[in-house]
């Protein structure tokens, strides 16, 4: 039974290798009319515009990258902070005060809260993860535009001279997309850099008090740089994640085919390209839609082949547990 | 052992391969499947269904995935019907199997508004040249005197318009920018009629229900929807000039005139790109049914039986849903045609 089973997991396992493979090529294959014709300057050009034929991706490139390197910023410091909020145990520390008022830290029913409030809170956060990419997309139209454009025409008019605020918000727009898009990829990071800090040795923690650090220098300067190859593999995978989402950034960021740094201008990306394109592509437009996708398949390689290489360099470094 | 292995192995792979392979086996009665257009999706959603209610013993598939993908599987024969907004250009009309052929028949009709976001003004009327401006970029302002012009006492605010276009190809967007097309030579020469034009402004949203939420969500906003969905969503639309030069309000009556105007041809392909009566909306259009000219005796009988159904019961139920019922003499010519089919051997 045993050599059943695992020729069973080596059948399973070449056939999803066997798939992408199929797939890459499959998408290659029918993108090789548009690349002889395009060429590189398919990856250079601004214009899209099926009636003369000319297509390029820059822009959808440039807003890809923007947008998935924003929602990493907004989403690696929330997600991180809220990491380090729930495996160090403050919400616990907080509770047990408050139990301790009353006298009744250690009940059978009531000392149990708070490791209930911080699974609830644990929860809550990878419930994220299960909401539908559309809700996402209607939520930042209804909820999150009207909420920050007061705030970002604001800054537009005070701060314009700044390319980061060089255009009004007039609806959909990079900044509601990035932000939604944060929110999105927040518990991939959140959870992965939970379990990543939670696995640091305890001893580690000891030697930081009894050297007589301070709780923050302990999760500064060495829970964190330990957990750091767990994190940056968390933050990879979420860049991925951000990189490829689709329906709510098609809904939310504006679909112009512009190159602009502001926040707050419309752009396009190359995921909502080819939902928008697509169901209704002629046969001709097709070969032009499998580059772009196979443009966005060689990206999404690129940043993991790049992650993984900074978690390298960067984790040999600052991993001090290893010892 | 070897062998029990590799027996169990097998099996397993087999179940897994039956599972994937193996969808619904069919029960007896007659299946129609068709794809294709996702505007006239409702009225034709309601049709089938209440078609198959009559008649228990035939199943209507219809999968609105765009006129685009409905023409596609059509030519390929993976369904039974398509649907298309854009009709069939002809070097589509010439990919099709010529031992089946092609018939097209317009269903039902819609019209396009243009919705807007301006919270003290309760009525706009737009110039042919005003609207054409606004969608090339040219018209920039609300108070632009083009605009203020058609909408004497209406206090239009100094604020920039900000146009929302559809970002997804579209049957939609093809009438309207056809329609454009044909009263501007600017947009002509400029972004053309296309599924989806190169704006050269505007954000872009996806389907109706995004440009209607950036429209509604932002003030100072227009952008285009289809008029059932316009209505339902109780958006306002603007009184657009027609080619007589009187201002016209999208509704049912004003669609028909639009249409009326329109001489079908032989093949059923008109288009109402700019129609002249007095009375007529500016922007209706038909939408097709893509039919083959012969099927199997069995699934012929069914689908004119079903066709003829949707032309004559059907037509009843559009207006409540939004769309233009079609004239009456525009039925009897696509029943004539429906009529024609035959069944092949």
């Amino acid at each position: 039974m045993d050599v059943a089973f695992r020729r069973l997991c080596v059948v399973f396992a070449w056939l999803s290798v066997l798939l992408v493979a199929f797939i890459v090529l499959r998408i290659a294959f029918a993108a090789g009319p548009a690349m002889r014709h395009y060429g590189g300057g398919f990856l250079s050009g601004r214009t899209w515009d099926a009636n003369r034929g000319e297509f390029a991706i820059l822009p959808e490139i440039w807003g890809t990258l923007y947008s998935s390197l924003l929602a990493l910023i907004f989403g690696t410091l929330f997600g991180v902070a809220a990491a380090v909020f729930l495996s160090e145990g403050f919400l616990a520390t907080v509770l047990f005060g408050v139990l301790k008022v009353f006298g009744i830290e250690f009940h059978r029913v009531w000392g149990k809260i708070p490791e209930q409030a911080e699974n609830l809170l644990r929860n809550l956060i990878e419930l994220l993860a299960a909401i539908p990419s559309v809700v996402y997309g209607l939520w930042g139209l209804f909820v999150v535009i009207p909420l920050i454009r007061p705030a970002c025409n604001w800054l537009h008019l005070k701060m314009g001279w700044m390319p980061l605020f060089g255009t009004d918000l007039s609806g959909p727009g990079m900044l509601p997309a990035a932000i939604v898009l944060s929110i999105m990829v927040l518990p991939t990071i959140t959870a992965i850099s939970r379990d990543a800090l939670t696995s640091v040795p305890p001893k580690l923690r000891m030697a930081a008090y009894g050297l007589g650090a301070t709780r923050w220098e302990t999760i500064l300067a060495v829970i964190l740089p330990t957990a750091s190859r767990g994190i940056f593999g968390g933050i990879v995978l979420a860049f991925g994640r951000a990189l490829g989402e689709t329906m709510a950034l098609a809904m939310l960021v504006g679909n112009a085919n512009t190159v602009s740094v502001s926040l707050f201008s419309p752009a396009n990306t190359l995921a909502a390209l080819l939902a928008n394109t697509f169901p209704e592509a002629r046969p001709s437009d097709v070969s032009v839609l499998m580059y772009a996708a196979l443009v966005l398949l060689a990206i999404t390689l690129l940043v993991n082949v790049i992650g993984a290489a900074i978690l390298e360099r960067a984790s040999a470094g600052l991993e001090g547990g290893k010892a | 052992m070897r062998m029990v292995a590799w027996t169990c192995t097998a099996l397993a792979a087999m179940v897994g391969m039956t599972l994937v392979s193996c969808g619904g086996s069919s029960t007896g009665g007659v299946k129609l499947q068709g794809a294709g257009a996702s505007f006239p999706a409702p009225i034709y959603s309601k049709w089938f269904k209440s078609y198959s209610e009559a008649h228990p013993t035939v199943q209507i598939d219809y999968q609105s995935v765009g006129s685009g993908s409905g023409i596609k599987s059509f030519i390929d024969k993976t369904v039974d019907f398509g649907a298309s907004d854009a009709a069939m250009t002809p070097e589509e009309i010439g990919r099709v199997d010529p031992a089946l052929g092609v018939q097209l028949l317009p269903m039902t009709a819609g019209s396009i508004a243009i919705t807007y976001n301006l919270p003290d003004v309760k009525e706009l009327k737009l110039s042919r040249q005003a609207y054409a401006g606004i969608f090339l970029g040219t018209v920039k302002k609300w108070d632009d005197p083009l605009i203020a012009k058609a909408n004497p006492g209406v206090k239009l605010p100094d604020s920039p318009i900000n146009v929302v276009v559809r970002a997804d190809s579209s049957g939609t967007t093809f009438v309207f920018s056809q329609h454009l097309s044909a009263i501007s030579p600017e947009f002509a020469k400029g972004p053309g009629t296309s599924k989806m034009p190169n704006w050269p402004v505007g954000t872009r949203s996806k389907g109706n229900e995004g440009v209607t939420a950036s429209v509604k969500t932002t003030p100072g906003s227009i952008g285009y929807i289809e008029y059932g969905y316009a209505k339902s969503q109780g958006m306002p639309m603007a009184s657009l000039e027609n080619k007589s030069g009187e201002y016209v309000a999208p509704t049912t009556a004003s669609g028909q005139a639009a249409l009326a105007s329109a001489q079908l041809p032989d093949n059923l392909i008109a288009w109402v790109s700019d129609p002249e009566p007095k009375d007529a909306y500016p922007i209706t259009t038909y939408t097709w049914l893509l039919v083959n000219k012969k099927y199997p005796k069995t699934k012929l009988t069914v689908l004119q039986d079903l066709l003829n159904y949707c032309l004559t019961d059907g037509q009843k139920e559009a207006e409540s849903l939004g769309y233009i019922p079609l004239p009456a003499s525009v039925v009897a010519r696509v029943k004539a045609a429906v009529g024609t089919l035959q069944a092949a051997g």
